[in-house]
Order: structure tokens, then sequence, then C-alpha cells
């Protein structure tokens, strides 16, 4: 198709005018889709020129839920860069948290206690469930199967249920600490975990019957917004969208962060790289995640959770309020922050939709110097115009689905 | 690990400027002018086949060193790229100048290109050439400034701009 990537008006398509076969004079249509739109669940714009139905060419607008996370990182401690993290991929903030802990750990060279590497494995794949059920839920639920929305809505209250037991919030949960977590599980979270774990896998399998050999579902998905295994490799895919294609990629299997690497779980690819493989190789993803917190229940040992190490944790408040050295060390934190020696770190982990990373840049002084978010979704919709060429226009709504964008990741 | 950068110094010579390895991350600062041969070498002879992530850095205030920031150039463009099939990163860094912020563009070689380096544009006003949309992103055209530059200041306040139209354009 052709190359020219910016529709400013309708100009261009009355360029295009040309006359059919039947020598009727034709000319591309441009649509606007968004930024409000009732099939769009986050604010995008998507300008397409139609011929007819189809797609001749696209341009997406992203940014409506800019906040200048950067910006705000930037004036802030790190101990304040928590909630703004949270705020990015709101469907899994816990993954988020997990991932700018560990850059700071990172850059700060330290490791955290073993009962926390468990619990945040935990925790990650807990959101992980939230996300993909949010994701094969809501772009069904666009398709017309309002039951399965319902089915997997629920599912996920149940996770977030957890989730305000282990933090006290729903969504803004800021449950990672540099060097530990804010604090240990509750009483009882194990048993209630599993007993919310096999309500949620009923659900899974549900919606999978629901929806894996539904017709309509079946032929609204296979074979559009087809990509193969080496453009997507070329825009930078990661996540289901690209194991979709085939490509056994996943950060948890190629560079193991926490203890990945102790953990029995498959990684599940697709063949095809089209919507139903998107979707097909989330609900296997989730039967995985689940197999992975069991293994956690069973296997996640007792013991500290923080390392109360006096140059990045906070110390336990009995200290603060008794000891002078407490009080010193709690002032000294809060007033001038955490000082990271200059330097550069990377760090990556698998995010609900791909690879999740965090660039961190210390000058050595409490405030990061720059923290740049690797955000998967935003970098997968740069695609999307190339995923909706010569489809039809109402493809639109379950590539956008598979893609998952979430605004507050995608626009930091 | 520090194979990757043994390579490029060998094929480069003194346009890789420096290099560390600081938790266990390969890092090369390269000369701008040699940035897209370095991406061809890595992608083609060192099969670095996905570009993960572009960046950029405003060292304004950042104290030079010998090991991390060199002095220099103000912007420093950060690069990280991953081999599928051997399971590597590299960081690959480029500065550019205040007076002529230009870098060579990725995109004849990484398709995901496009969006990263329009968005270091619209936060940090570094243009790219041989991209083939240079817009803003995630910013509106009327926006003043790059707010990313360390030069901007964290309260600023825009100016409201004219309503559009319903086809984008600015009313009358």
């Amino acid at each position: 198709m052709s190359d020219k990537l910016t529709i400013a008006s309708n100009e261009n398509a009355v360029d295009q005018a040309a006359v059919d076969e039947e020598g009727f004079q034709t000319e591309h249509m441009i649509l606007n889709m968004g930024p409000s739109h009732p099939a769009m669940h986050g604010t995008i714009k998507i300008t397409a020129e139609l011929d007819g139905e189809t797609i001749v060419r696209s341009d997406v607008h992203v940014g409506y839920l800019h906040r200048g996370f950067e910006k705000e990182c930037e004036n802030s401690n790190y101990f304040q860069c928590f909630p703004y993290v949270d705020r990015l991929n709101y469907v899994s903030p816990m993954i988020n948290n997990v991932a700018f802990a560990g850059v700071v750990e990172k850059a700060l060279g330290v490791e955290v206690t073993e009962r926390t590497k468990w619990i945040r494995v935990l925790i990650s794949e807990l959101s992980r469930l939230s996300d993909h059920l949010t994701c094969v839920g809501a772009s069904a639920m666009e398709l017309g199967a309002m039951s399965a929305f319902l089915y997997m809505i629920k599912a996920r209250e149940y996770i977030w249920e957890l989730h305000e037991a282990i933090s006290g919030a729903r969504l803004t949960v800021s449950y990672c600490r540099i060097g530990g977590l804010m604090r240990d599980l509750p009483d009882g979270f194990v048993p209630w975990c599993r007993a919310n774990l096999a309500k949620i896998r009923e659900v899974v399998l549900e919606s999978q019957k629901l929806l894996a050999k539904n017709r309509i579902y079946f032929d609204r998905m296979r074979g559009v917004a087809t990509i193969t295994k080496e453009e997507a490799i070329s825009y930078g895919f990661t996540g289901p969208m690209l194991r979709a294609c085939g490509v056994e990629y996943d950060v948890r299997k190629a560079t193991p962060y926490l203890v990945y690497d102790e953990i029995d779980f498959d990684v599940p690819v697709g063949e095809f790289g089209d919507n139903y493989d998107r979707f097909y190789v989330r609900m296997l993803e989730m039967e995985q995640s689940i197999r992975i917190i069991e293994q956690v229940l069973d296997r996640m040992p007792e013991g500290p959770i923080n390392l109360y190490d006096p140059r990045f944790q906070l110390p336990p408040k009995d200290e603060v309020y008794n000891t002078i050295e407490g009080l010193v060390n709690h002032f000294k934190l809060i007033m001038h922050g955490i000082q990271i020696p200059k330097c550069e770190a990377y760090f990556a982990v698998e995010g609900g939709n791909g690879e999740l990373g965090f660039y961190l840049v210390s000058d050595g002084t409490g405030r990061p110097y720059k923290v740049r978010c690797r955000p998967p979704s935003f970098i997968q919709m740069g695609a999307m115009s190339r995923l909706l060429e010569g489809q039809s226009i109402a493809d639109v709504v379950p590539t956008f689905g598979m893609i998952n964008m979430i605004g507050g990741e995608c626009d930091r | 690990m520090a194979d990757t950068l043994e390579k490029l110094k060998e094929r480069f010579g003194d346009d890789v400027l420096l290099t560390h390895s600081f938790r266990g991350d390969d890092t090369a600062l390269v000369r701008r002018e040699q940035l897209l041969e370095v991406a061809r070498f890595l992608r083609d002879e060192l099969s670095f086949e996905m570009l993960t992530d572009e960046t950029a850095v405003d060292l304004l205030h950042m104290a030079p060193d010998e090991t991390f920031f060199p002095a220099g150039d103000r912007f420093e463009y950060v690069a990280h790229f991953y081999s599928l099939s051997r399971n590597l990163r590299v960081r690959i860094k480029a500065r550019c100048p205040e007076n002529d912020p230009r870098l060579p563009s990725l995109y004849s070689l990484f398709k995901t290109a496009n969006f990263m380096e329009r968005e270091i544009y619209d936060m940090y006003g570094i243009a790219f050439d041989g991209h083939p949309d240079m817009r803003r992103i995630l910013l509106y055209d009327e926006f003043e400034g790059y707010p990313l530059r360390k030069d901007y200041p964290y309260d600023k306040e825009q100016p409201l701009i004219p309503m559009r139209t319903r086809r984008g354009e600015p009313q009358s």
C-alpha cells in the first residue's frame, strides 16, 4: 500500500478521486474515530482514509492522556515516583511497581530478601491475570459477547479484592518499596488466594468455551490484522503480540528476574500472528499465571520482607519514635532522598502487554535525573496503522482491543 | 558479555568514544555520524534484531565524569538493542549539540523507530534525518517548547490555543 503516513485533511482524499470500473467517479472518505468513541476503551483518535469500508491508510493520534510522567519523576524523590508508576498501566499496577523498584535496586546494586522475591512474583502474576482478563473481556464485549465480559470482570474483581487485602487499594496500590515491600501479606491470605484462584480458573475455562469456538468471535478475529514474524520484530512487538506470531520471547524466560528461573511454567506461542492468536495466547497465559501463583503459594518461604538498609529504606516506626538514630535516618531520607551514585541502568520485566522496561539515570542527588518507561502498548500502537491497512472499518475495534492499549502507559 | 563491545570497537575504532558495562549493561557511546552504520552492523552482523527502546537525556545539569557522562554535547540519545537469537542486550548512545539537534533516524532499519523518534522530537526537540513523519506525537502541534529539556520550567503554563474546526484546521 501507500507509504504516506500523514493525512492532513480531506484534500488528500480528493486527490485520490478515480473512476471505478462501472464509470462512477469515486473518492476516498476520511473518517475520524475518537478520541471519545463508544467502541474505543481508551482515548485515541484514528483518522482513517476509507475506500468503501476498507481502510486504505490511517493515522493514529495518541497522547490524550499525557500527564508528564517523566517530568514529574524528575522533580520528585524516589519514594514519590511509586504513585506515578502505579498510574502507568493501571490495569496491572503491581507489575509497574515491581519494575520500577527493580531498576532502582539494580542501580543501587542490592538484592531483596527471598520472601520479597516470591511475593513480587505473586503480585506480578495476579496483575497479569487482571490485565489479560480485562483485555479479552473488553474486546469480547466490543464484539457483542456481553456475558463473557461480565464473567471476566467478575474474575478481575476477585483479583482486586486480593490487591485490596495486600495493599489497601484496588488500583493505586504503591505496594513495592525500594529494597522491599510496604508490608507482608495479610493473615489468611494464602487460603483466600487459593479460593479466589479456583474461581478465576473456572471463569477462564468458561470464557474460553464461550469465545474460542464461537462462530461470530472466531470469524471476526481469525485472519484479521495479520503480521509476519519479521515485521513484528521490526515493529518492536513484545509480549502476547509477539508470541502470537510464533516468536518465543518472554522476559521471564530470556532474562529471568526475581525467582522466575525456579518456577515451572510454559510460554504459549501462536502461529498466524492474527487477532485470534493474540486472544488465544492470552487465554493460555492466564492458565500459566495461575500455575505460577499456585507454585508460589506452595513454596513461598517465611522470612523478613524489608532489608531496612539505612541508605534507602525508611526505618520501622518504633525506631523512628523511640531512637534518635531512627529519627535522623527517617529525616535524612525524607528530606534528601536516596543518594544513588551516578549511574545508568535499564531493567525490564514482562508486563501484561510486553516488555516493560525502565531506564534510570542518576546524577548522585536524591532525585532521578531521568526515568524512562519503555511502554509496550505505545510501541505496539506504532504498528496500528500497518495492522489496519486493508482491513475493514469494523476490524478497528478488535485490533485495537488486542493491542490492549492502556492510555496511562501509552501516553504517560 | 562485553564481547559485543569488543566487536564494536574492532569495527568502528575511534568512532566508539566510550564503553562501560555497569551492572551487566553493555554501553557504547558512538559518534552520531556513525549511528546508523552502528545500528546496521548490530542488526546484520551481530544479530541484534530488535530495537527495544529509544530515548534521550538532556545533560544540561549533569556534572561530567569519566565513566558515564563525559563532557561534550548537551543531548544524549540512548537506544537499547536486543538480540532474540543470542539473548543479549546492548545500549548505544550518541550525542548531539544544542545548536544542531539532529541525529540520523533508524527508521530504515527498524519500523519501531517511527513512534519513538517522534516522541524524542516531541520532548527534546531533536530532529531525526530520514524519518518519514517528523511531527509531535504526545503533545499538540501548537505546544511551545520541549518539556523534557532541563531548562523547561516544571510549572510553566502553555497559552490557550484557538479552537479547531471539525477537520482539524485552526479556526479563522
